[in-house]
């Protein structure tokens, strides 16, 4: 059951993701940031919240996830410090993959060599 | 003296196509005109390290095999015409390093295999030069990256793209008669219909196309009926059907009209989308395929109406509209 859940919410985010894509002039980068926007917006109310109960991996896998993880990591901050929190804690809970990020595309650097 | 233009358009008396070289990828030498190329790479690199050196060695070559053919040398040659897709037009520059006569780049996108033939025979029936060579390339790889995204990012296709065909073509033009001659050439104007999406050129050129079209027919007092075959460069089949139905609202008989982008490619078995464009598109179809039926005397007459969408990214990014035009030069069989 929680497979069928996660593929049912992953894929709609990326059924989503394909109509915008199809059907509008915008582009990839346009759609990621949009959806980055609309995870965190989501998380008023703790609607994404809800949606990670129900739905498990399927909801934290795609990148409205990562919005959402934004918004967490600002919001605990924000209790502790105030209005600061949201700088000091924005990218608390989504560290470990930004670092990831940096440190494969380096590895992958050194491997590859870029040419155009 | 008298000018030669009939509006913008001149007949020329005595330039003459001497011999060609056509050089492709692997896509278009599995394509249905494949056989008639010179030289076919089977991939992409063409055994050189990036994508730029293995465009300019299908230039390279191109330019060896047509000057085989006439057992001519480089310095043979009185001046040398070309352009190609990259920023600096690349290729055709860093190539010029191992010219040894004076090199002329032009830029025009698409269209620049019309243009450099167009100037390099203006220069010939002016006189001022006995032979030229006319050299035009273009590279999907590198072309992609220019005006959309790196082929390496993967990004998914519009279903209205068209796919820059791989290819490099160089002609050779001469006042010594030949069995085809450059009969007449008409220089487009830029136009701007409004279209803003770099992933459907083929529509935001079939203005250009048109225009360039009828203003060749009134200058010239002619219309498809005195053609045996007229062929956009790369409009592809959006653009290809728009063309068709503007020139039928305007009641012009169109017959005998195709478009390279959809002959390069067989559109139903090759992943090319809406069909192939790029210099190499217009240039691999006319010279690898047309020049030698005109040579058999299969066609009398063609006019190649080479397209381009003079786009930047940079501007598309600030969203302003695509700028095109379109070139058209005649090919004749001399009786």
């Amino acid at each position: 059951m929680n497979y069928i859940m996660a593929f049912l919410f992953s894929g709609f985010v990326c059924f989503l993701a394909q109509m915008i894509y199809d059907n509008s002039k915008l582009t990839p980068g346009h759609i990621t940031s949009l959806f980055v926007v609309l995870g965190s917006f989501l998380d008023l109310f703790h609607i994404y919240d809800k949606f990670v109960e129900i739905f498990h991996a399927g909801a934290l896998i795609p990148i409205t996830s990562f919005g959402h993880s934004l918004m967490h990591g600002a919001m605990a901050a924000t209790e502790e410090y105030g209005i600061f929190g949201i700088a000091m804690g924005m990218f608390d809970l989504t560290a470990a993959g930004i670092s990831a990020a940096i440190l494969f595309s380096f590895l992958v650097a050194i491997i590859f060599k870029p040419k155009s | 003296m008298p000018s030669h233009f009939l509006g913008n358009s001149v007949k020329l008396d005595n330039v003459y196509i001497a011999s060609t070289g056509t050089t492709c990828g692997p896509l278009e030498f599995l394509g249905p005109l494949g056989s008639y190329f010179d030289k076919g790479y089977d991939d992409y690199h063409c055994g050189e390290k990036s994508f730029e050196q293995a465009e300019r060695k299908m230039l390279r070559d191109s330019l060896d095999i047509c000057l085989k053919r006439e057992k001519m040398k480089p310095k043979d040659v009185d001046i040398y015409v070309g352009g190609d897709l990259m920023n600096q037009i690349t290729t055709v520059n860093y190539l010029a390093r191992e010219l040894p006569q004076p090199f002329l780049g032009i830029y025009s996108a698409c269209s620049s295999f019309c243009l450099s033939m167009a100037v390099a025979s203006l220069m010939i029936e002016g006189g001022f030069i006995d032979q030229a060579v006319s050299m035009v390339s273009s590279h999907n790889a590198t072309a992609e990256r220019q005006y959309r995204y790196p082929v390496e990012y993967g990004v998914q296709k519009k279903a209205t793209t068209t796919f820059t065909a791989t290819g490099a073509i160089s002609t050779l033009l001469s006042n010594k008669p030949s069995d085809v001659r450059v009969e007449s050439v008409t220089f487009g104007r830029v136009i701007d219909y409004s279209q803003d999406d770099p992933n459907d050129m083929g529509r935001a050129m079939a203005p250009a196309a048109y225009d360039t079209i009828t203003t060749h027919f009134q200058d010239l007092k002619r219309s498809f009926q005195d053609y045996d075959l007229v062929v956009t460069g790369d409009l592809s089949t959006y653009g290809h059907k728009i063309l068709k139905e503007m020139m039928q609202r305007n009641k012009m008989d169109v017959v005998r009209y195709n478009d390279c982008g959809c002959m390069l490619y067989d559109l139903t078995k090759q992943e090319v989308f809406q069909g192939g464009s790029g210099c190499a598109c217009s240039g691999l179809v006319t010279m690898g395929y047309l020049y030698p039926l005109l040579k058999e005397g299969k066609y009398k007459r063609v006019l190649i109406v080479a397209t381009g969408a003079l786009l930047s990214p940079v501007m598309t990014a600030q969203k302003d509209t695509i700028p095109c035009i379109a070139h058209a030069i005649s090919l004749e069989v001399v009786k």
